[in-house]
């Protein structure tokens, strides 16, 4: 008899020890939760309601309505993905190989080069901006420099335009891209590599068959996360841009200064989110979410 | 929904009289115009009154909406276009100025409303670079608009109507005194826009603010630009190759008005009554060359006539000028805006 009541007691207490351990663990997080609530839930939502008012304060689905009958608003939603697109494709072509660069040093060579990426990464995007702005000009150091060295004749045009945002936008982002990678690329277990090669794999075999897929996950997460960063990017394509690269974000900006409403651009950033989240979704299919946060494994 | 605006509205004047007794928060644009303000205006007559003016730089009318709305106003007195703030006024976000209070008898005609108090006279212009084209520069919209005299990059505006169409206009052949009639319907927009399409190859930057003008003048991004005459002085005592010609050019003026609930009104009814007398006006021009818009501070001595001559609001530059109309902007500025940004993107 008293040998089954000791398990039962035993159990019980296990399980007092993990609700108790979850309580705990919930009144820990519980201030950041409660942030996330009060500065994100509630604003989303709120933007969320605003965005079927219309402009004379009744419900209303003018704005919505209007992103349909106007075509700039196409225009903008395609020139968004456009960019994003194209700046997401030129990180994974210039991140990964320095990610892998990077993988292959010795850790303090490798740390040296770590700064060079996060040092830029901790510095503001508006500095870093206007120091592209500066360099790309027509009368900016890079044309000047090119022209005093014959490399060309007329200052290029390499800024306000759609260059200088790419430009602006992949230095910003590159970080986001070159960090899973490179922590998915660390976790691989070089043995796997050398197997392949004993087995007879070219080094280019090796690479392709065994290396890469293992680092796919940190790449389509970085890869992710720079997307959909750019989605909702303002500063660097309002500043490189000239004016021309007009991007979902700088018309939310351009509707609340211009039209009294903030219905219209709640639309907007709904719009935007539904779409963010739609990619999320997809991807979730191919990969881990909590591997955007970086590290992946 | 009524409590809570209350109580950020008592919060928030709690918040305000813990500040000095005699306390005012001004926000206007920034840049060299602010600076001006400062040095002309707000210093001096805040050292006149004995109380402390607070400066801040804002976006706009928007900002004031924003505060409005929310219950939550503290600027006491915002520097604004006057189109926006005639818009701004018949919303109902803006205070009625008090002209018993303040004297605007020498005022320039038309350069105060009911909700806003001119603080100076500026010119939306054409800028050229004078190491492209010398001293010989465009005479007129004509001249801008033609690529074959002219070659060379264009800057428009880029982020508001203000300003924008009405050069598109007389480029296309309108009468300056007709100009606000043609664009009095959608067609009559239309026509300014398809003008500014046909410049389109030619626009390189569209620009968002003044600050924005003098630094691609002075860069050299551009051989042509639309702005705001004072930048471009600016811009040139900052070593920047440019020259504006004022013919043609867009007649128009700065002002000051109060937020609706302002947490210092009576004071800063007060304070506009200061900066609107002549002997601070008088010293605006010398740093940004902008007019005075009361008269009798040409009659101090401290402007120049050579000085006078070169502002805006000197009668003969004032002759060359299209006035801007106010009730146009009222009345058409947010569908111009809106086909305007459409023509943008295309």
């Amino acid at each position: 008899m008293a040998t089954s009541a000791v398990p039962d007691l035993n159990a019980a207490g296990l399980k007092r020890d993990a609700s108790l351990e979850q309580f705990r663990l919930f009144g820990l997080s519980f201030p950041a939760l409660a942030l996330v609530v009060v500065v994100l839930v509630i604003p989303v939502a709120w933007l969320f309601v605003l965005s079927f008012v219309g402009a004379d304060g009744a419900f209303s689905l003018e704005n919505y309505t209007r992103m349909v009958e106007l075509k700039s608003y196409r225009r903008i939603f395609l020139i968004t993905f456009q960019v994003s697109f194209i700046t997401t494709a030129l990180a994974i072509l210039a991140g990964y190989p320095f990610a892998y660069f990077l993988a292959q040093m010795p850790p303090r060579i490798a740390n040296l080069f770590m700064i060079a990426v996060l040092l830029p990464f901790w510095t503001s995007v508006l500095v870093r901006t206007y120091a592209w702005l500066v360099l790309l000009q027509k009368q900016g150091l890079i044309n000047q420099w090119a022209i005093s060295l014959g490399i060309w004749d007329e200052p290029v045009a390499m800024v306000n335009n759609m260059s200088g945002t790419l430009i602006g936008m992949l230095h910003i982002m590159l970080p986001f891209l070159i960090l899973p990678v490179y922590g998915t690329m660390k976790a691989v277990d070089q043995d796997m590599v050398k197997a392949a090669s004993s087995l007879g794999a070219s080094p280019t075999r090796a690479f392709w068959s065994v290396y890469f897929p293992l680092t796919l996950p940190g790449l389509f997460a970085g890869a992710l996360m720079v997307f959909i960063l750019c989605l909702g990017f303002y500063i660097t394509p309002a500043v490189l841009g000239g004016g021309k690269i007009i991007m979902v974000s700088m018309k939310i900006v351009s509707n609340i200064e211009l039209f009294v409403n903030w219905g219209a651009a709640s639309a907007l950033g709904v719009v935007l989110l539904v779409i963010a989240g739609i990619i999320l979704w997809a991807a979730a299919r191919f990969v881990r979410l909590d591997q955007l946060a970086g590290g992946g494994h | 929904m009524y409590r809570t605006t209350a109580l950020t509205l008592s919060l928030a004047l709690i918040a305000s009289s813990a500040l000095a007794e005699g306390s005012l928060t001004v926000a206007s644009w920034g840049g060299a115009f602010q600076n001006a303000q400062s040095k002309a205006l707000f210093e001096p007559a805040s050292a006149a009154m004995g109380i402390e003016v607070k400066q801040e730089t804002y976006g706009g009318m928007a900002d004031v909406r924003l505060q409005v709305q929310t219950g939550a106003v503290t600027f006491d007195i915002v520097a604004s276009g006057s189109g926006s703030a005639a818009r701004a006024g018949a919303e109902g976000l803006l205070e009625p100025l008090d002209y018993s209070l303040i004297d605007v008898k020498d005022f320039v005609p038309g350069t105060y409303s009911d909700y806003c108090v001119g603080g100076d006279i500026f010119s939306t212009t054409y800028a050229w670079n004078t190491a492209t084209f010398g001293d010989a520069g465009p005479q007129n919209w004509a001249d801008f608009w033609d690529t074959a005299k002219f070659p060379g990059t264009r800057a428009y505006r880029g982020n508001s109507v203000a300003g924008a169409l009405e050069p598109a206009l007389m480029a296309d052949g309108v009468a300056p005194q007709d100009v606000y009639k043609v664009l009095d319907s959608e067609e009559g927009i239309e026509r300014a826009l398809n003008k500014i399409r046909e410049l389109k190859p030619a626009i390189s930057v569209y620009w968002t603010s003044g600050a924005q003008q003098a630094q691609l003048m002075k860069d050299g991004e551009v051989d042509m630009a639309t702005g705001w005459n004072g930048r471009f002085d600016t811009a040139k005592a900052d070593g920047a190759k440019v020259a504006y010609n004022l013919n043609q050019s867009l007649l128009d003026y700065d002002c000051f008005a109060i937020p609706k609930g302002a947490p210092n009104k009576d004071l800063a009814m007060k304070f506009l009554a200061e900066i609107s007398k002549a002997e601070y006006q008088d010293d605006l021009p010398k740093y940004i060359t902008y007019g005075p818009t009361n008269m009798k501070a040409y009659e101090t001595g401290e402007i120049s006539p050579e000085l006078a001559a070169t502002l805006p609001s000197s009668p003969e530059n004032v002759a060359k000028q299209l006035p801007i109309s106010l009730e146009w902007y009222i009345k058409w500025e947010t569908r111009a805006t809106e086909m305007f940004q459409e023509m943008l993107t295309e």
